[in-house]
């Protein structure tokens, strides 16, 4: 017997996408299998990791803790809509600038969560940032050079802001 | 079907981690009891996800039909009437932490939320959610205990109120109905100005599962005596603890260290902790002690500030 497939439409990045997907198909999993956005990554898959962090209504939340067919009808940005026409953003050179990741796995939740942090406080505090970041998990830079990446490109955005 | 003819959907089927349900989206809380009542046992409400998405993941559960409350207005709301503040089960955690009126007439709760998760899962969890799951280790039903919230619980043909105290019977289980859904808490707000609360906490990352955590919350007259007092600790028992018979030994004391040592010793001593690869049964004891101290003294200065905290 065949699994019943429920039509799935959101707006990623800025674009309506549709797919098919059954019920129990995490939404992470519809991103990156059906719609082929490969960027979020799927790390631990419950809920302890970030890896997977994406916004959902402009809120960081985790895309292996919600069916795809829960974010029917809502808006997406993954790790794609961050780069604008293909140019890397102030906050994902800054990650460059400072060394902010080696593997790069953690890397997409990263920048989701500093992004929205910086969306919402121009200038944040360093406790802030470790605060934005805290529920994204990094083995390979000690967590410094992100907290570093996002100081820089807070003062960049400040900069071309106020040029 | 031998491996190399397996389609890319075969491995997409294979990758997948709940059991195959339906998912229907419910509009309102008598839709929601509705649905409840024709799909029987098997049905499971799904809120922010945050624990039930593990919990299906790991096929610990395997509903088999998901009904989904985010739609439900009358769930999302938060007001501030006379004696109680009441809470819609499908709230934002983030909207709690946010909201000026939580932070005004339930400090204790806003205080918890600190230790809920991270930004990424409080954008997603909700109170409904945190105390159906009733984790002994987790804040918000530590504070619907301590506080004596009541839970509203609604079904096809009736609706009633249960005290928190009364709701939670062992790790993960609850006296909720299979055929009734959590849709309100109410929190009673203590109505003097001297009050003061305090939520303590030890785990190994902030925002992971609480070793142990304590609360307090007390009223201080002008002659610095307590007047009123409520104590609470998780993480050391089979579900979140409320000792009101402890905390009335604070009434009618100033809250000195020998008070505070004296009672946070009292409300350790019945403890009967589990031990597991985290902490031993003891080291959760000791946590307890040193976490209610703590709660004690920050709730006290904060009650001295004649402003809550």
């Amino acid at each position: 017997m065949s699994e019943r497939l429920y039509t799935i439409t959101l707006d990623v990045n800025g674009v309506q996408r549709s797919g098919a997907a059954p019920a129990r198909m995490t939404l992470v999993d519809f991103l990156r299998d059906v719609l082929r956005l490969t960027g979020t990554h799927v790390g631990c898959e419950h809920g302890i990791c970030g890896a997977c962090s994406i916004l959902l209504d402009d809120e960081p939340v985790r895309s292996c803790l919600m069916f795809a067919v829960q974010a029917d009808g809502h808006r997406v940005t993954t790790v794609e809509g961050l780069a604008a026409d293909g140019k890397l953003s102030t906050l994902q050179d800054s990650f460059c600038e400072t060394h902010a990741l080696q593997c790069g796995y953690c890397t997409p939740g990263m920048l989701i969560a500093s992004h929205a942090l910086l969306e919402g406080k121009s200038d944040p505090t360093e406790a802030q940032i470790r605060e934005a970041i805290g529920g994204n998990l990094c083995r390979c830079t000690g967590y410094q050079q992100i907290v570093e990446a996002v100081k820089l490109a807070a003062k960049r955005r400040h900069e071309g802001a106020t040029s | 079907m031998p491996k190399y003819d397996r389609t890319r959907s075969d491995f997409l089927q294979d990758a997948m981690k709940a059991v195959p349900f339906e998912y229907e989206r419910a509009a309102s809380v008598a839709e929601v009891c509705a649905l409840l009542t024709q799909h029987g046992p098997d049905a499971k409400l799904i809120a922010g996800g945050q624990s039930l998405v593990p919990m299906m993941a790991m096929r610990l559960a395997r509903p088999s039909h998901l009904v989904d409350l985010n739609d439900v207005a009358e769930m999302r709301q938060i007001a501030a009437d006379g004696d109680y503040v009441r809470i819609g089960a499908v709230v934002r955690q983030v909207r709690l932490e946010r909201e000026p009126v939580i932070r005004e007439r339930l400090p204790l709760l806003a205080q918890a939320l600190r230790w809920v998760g991270h930004v990424q899962t409080r954008n997603r969890g909700t109170p409904g959610g945190s105390l159906v799951h009733a984790d002994p280790s987790a804040e918000i039903p530590l504070v619907a205990v301590t506080l004596q919230a009541q839970l509203k619980l609604t079904s096809q043909n009736d609706e009633m109120w249960m005290d928190a105290q009364d709701f939670f019977l062992a790790p993960m289980v609850t006296a909720i109905a299979q055929d009734q859904c959590l849709t309100e808490i109410r929190f009673p707000v203590w109505p003097d100005t001297r009050v003061g609360s305090s939520f303590q906490e030890v785990s190994i990352r902030h925002g992971d599962f609480a070793l142990t955590s304590a609360c307090a919350q007390v009223v201080i007259d002008e002659d610095g005596r307590c007047t009123h007092a409520a104590i609470g600790i998780g993480g050391a028992g089979p579900v979140p603890l409320a000792l009101p018979d402890v905390a009335a030994q604070l009434v009618g004391e100033t809250l000195d260290e020998r008070v505070v040592t004296a009672v946070a010793d009292a409300a350790a001593a019945g403890l009967e902790p589990e031990a597991d690869i985290h902490a031993s049964a003891e080291y959760r004891r000791h946590l307890a002690e040193v976490l209610v101290a703590a709660a004690l003294r920050d709730a006290r200065a904060a009650a001295g500030r004649g402003h809550i905290s």
